[in-house]
């Protein structure tokens, strides 16, 4: 299987575990990833709070050198899976002069690309190491799924396709309510004081729910319960250590990836005792 | 309501006309440029109920949706609210008369920076703005964000000296050694090679 593959700029930066897992959990299921050649940033939230013009036309230019190169595009980050959706929905109603776009390929999220039957039997063959008594709340944040006019979610208060994901390699998903409440990203240097509220209900949501880590799909997502968790802490004076997992680690943990040492490296709340705890080390 | 009112407790209850002339030329305004039409909103506070970052507005969602029906343009374009929206469309998917309430507030937005109205909003949200610009400045330089010189760039918009003093910029180097020392930093910006390109696009754009 051939698709094209969107990182985002996240996955050349903070979240470069994130492209990494990616990438090795597509070897694994032989699916051949084509990075779209001179892609450029979706805009993310900057562009639509501030030029409407921008917000469309930054994404179109990446949909239309995917549609020359004829195959579906794949996107891992939930933030870029959504302006690239925006643009599809709007440009098949105003075409932009700047680029051609007809919708002929299909944009979509890495976590509906792998929920595909073929994929799944895949995974489910694939597993060597099933990530037993590992108890994880999937969080799926904003993007992914809201609003469902533009992402096309069937579940956009209760989406569970992370969660099959997640129980098919062994784990354990919990049932919570903060599955899409929003962690603030967009203001993660400008607000922190914002971020560490939202990033304090979801991670007690969490192990309320009776979770020992978070799964997430998005790397801002990911980063801002990662990396705040000292502040968080340091200001209730509870001592939050919780590590957050990108959903791909945890399916190449699964399928046996030599790289996870490296990724597990990149967390600031480390992971290895959790899941050397549970045997998967 | 209390049986027994003093004469001024009434009078405050009685409506006073003078003090409100809708001037619907704003609600217009907001319409044409984000589409939507805000003039539906009956204030069933669905929006405000679901908000996560309604804690840190001035005025909450229903609220700001009112006041454009009103007309209060000034107020409206001067709130924290716009910039605490964290475009999280959440309200947006739950209005039942299918408002895009996130999309209005990009409006609001952008009619607030096209008038300077940013510089009028709350001291506490005034970063939010320029941290929207030091990021498209990055995409404008190399067609990719690159997070590390983004961070610079917001850093310089936003009152070093005073950060200097207060310590923040400190902080703010610490947790940068932080994400260096995992690996999270990437130093050098990837330009990409039609970087002309994005620069046509950024001279078409308001940008």
């Amino acid at each position: 299987m051939r698709v094209s593959y969107y990182p985002g700029c996240s996955l050349e930066g903070t979240a470069k575990e994130y492209d990494e897992s990616t990438r090795a959990v597509c070897q694994a299921l032989e699916i051949e990833l084509a990075e779209l050649e001179g892609w450029n940033c979706c805009g993310a939230t900057s562009a639509h709070c501030t030029d409407d013009f921008l917000s469309l036309a930054l994404p179109a230019r990446n949909l239309s050198i995917a549609e020359r190169k004829g195959l579906d595009l794949v996107v891992p980050c939930a933030a870029c899976y959504q302006r690239l959706k925006v643009a599809e929905k709007k440009l098949a109603q105003n075409p932009l002069p700047d680029f051609s776009y007809e919708g002929k390929i299909k944009v979509k999220n890495l976590i509906d690309f792998y929920s595909q039957e073929e994929l799944l039997e895949k995974l489910s063959r694939g597993v060597k190491k099933p990530l037993a008594g590992l108890r994880v709340a999937c969080y799926y944040g904003c993007l992914l799924v809201r609003p469902p006019k533009v992402t096309d979610a069937v579940n956009y208060e209760d989406p569970q396709n992370m969660d099959e994901l997640m129980n098919l390699v062994g784990a354990e998903s919990v049932n919570w309510c903060y599955k899409t409440d929003c962690c603030g990203g967009s203001l993660l240097l400008s607000r922190p004081d914002i971020v560490i509220r939202l990033i304090q209900r979801i991670l007690d949501a969490a192990l309320e729910a009776g979770a020992e880590c978070v799964v997430t799909c998005c790397p801002m997502c990911q980063s801002n319960l990662d990396i705040r968790q000292r502040e968080l802490s340091k200001e209730t004076g509870r001592d939050y250590n919780v590590p957050i997992f990108h959903f791909t680690e945890l399916l190449g943990l699964a399928l046996g990836s030599p790289g996870i040492t490296r990724w597990l490296n990149r967390h600031l709340v480390s992971p290895r005792e959790l899941l050397g705890a549970k045997g998967l080390l | 309501m209390k049986s027994e009112l003093s004469t001024e407790e009434v009078s405050s209850l009685e409506p006073r006309a003078a003090s409100i002339s809708p001037d619907f030329s704003f609600l217009r305004e907001v319409g044409e440029a984000s589409g939507e039409k805000v003039s539906l909103c009956y204030q069933c506070r669905k929006c405000s109920s679901g908000c996560p970052v309604s804690f840190a507005m001035d005025y909450l969602p229903d609220v700001t949706l009112r006041m454009v029906q009103f007309g209060l343009r000034d107020r409206v374009l001067s709130s924290a609210t716009i910039w605490i929206c964290a475009s999280c469309q959440t309200c947006t998917t739950r209005c039942p008369n299918e408002i895009d309430i996130a999309g209005v507030m990009d409006t609001l937005r952008q009619m607030a920076l096209a008038s300077g109205f940013e510089t009028r909003a709350a001291p506490e949200v005034r970063d939010i703005p320029k941290f929207h610009m030091a990021f498209l400045d990055s995409i404008r330089a190399g067609g990719r964000v690159h997070e590390a010189g983004m961070v610079v760039r917001y850093m310089l918009k936003t009152n070093p000296r005073a950060k200097l003093k207060s310590g923040a910029l400190l902080e703010q180097a610490k947790f940068g050694w932080q994400m260096f020392r995992h690996g999270k930093v990437k130093i050098l910006p990837y330009r990409i090679r039609q970087t002309g390109e994005i620069k046509k696009l950024f001279k078409k754009s308001g940008r």
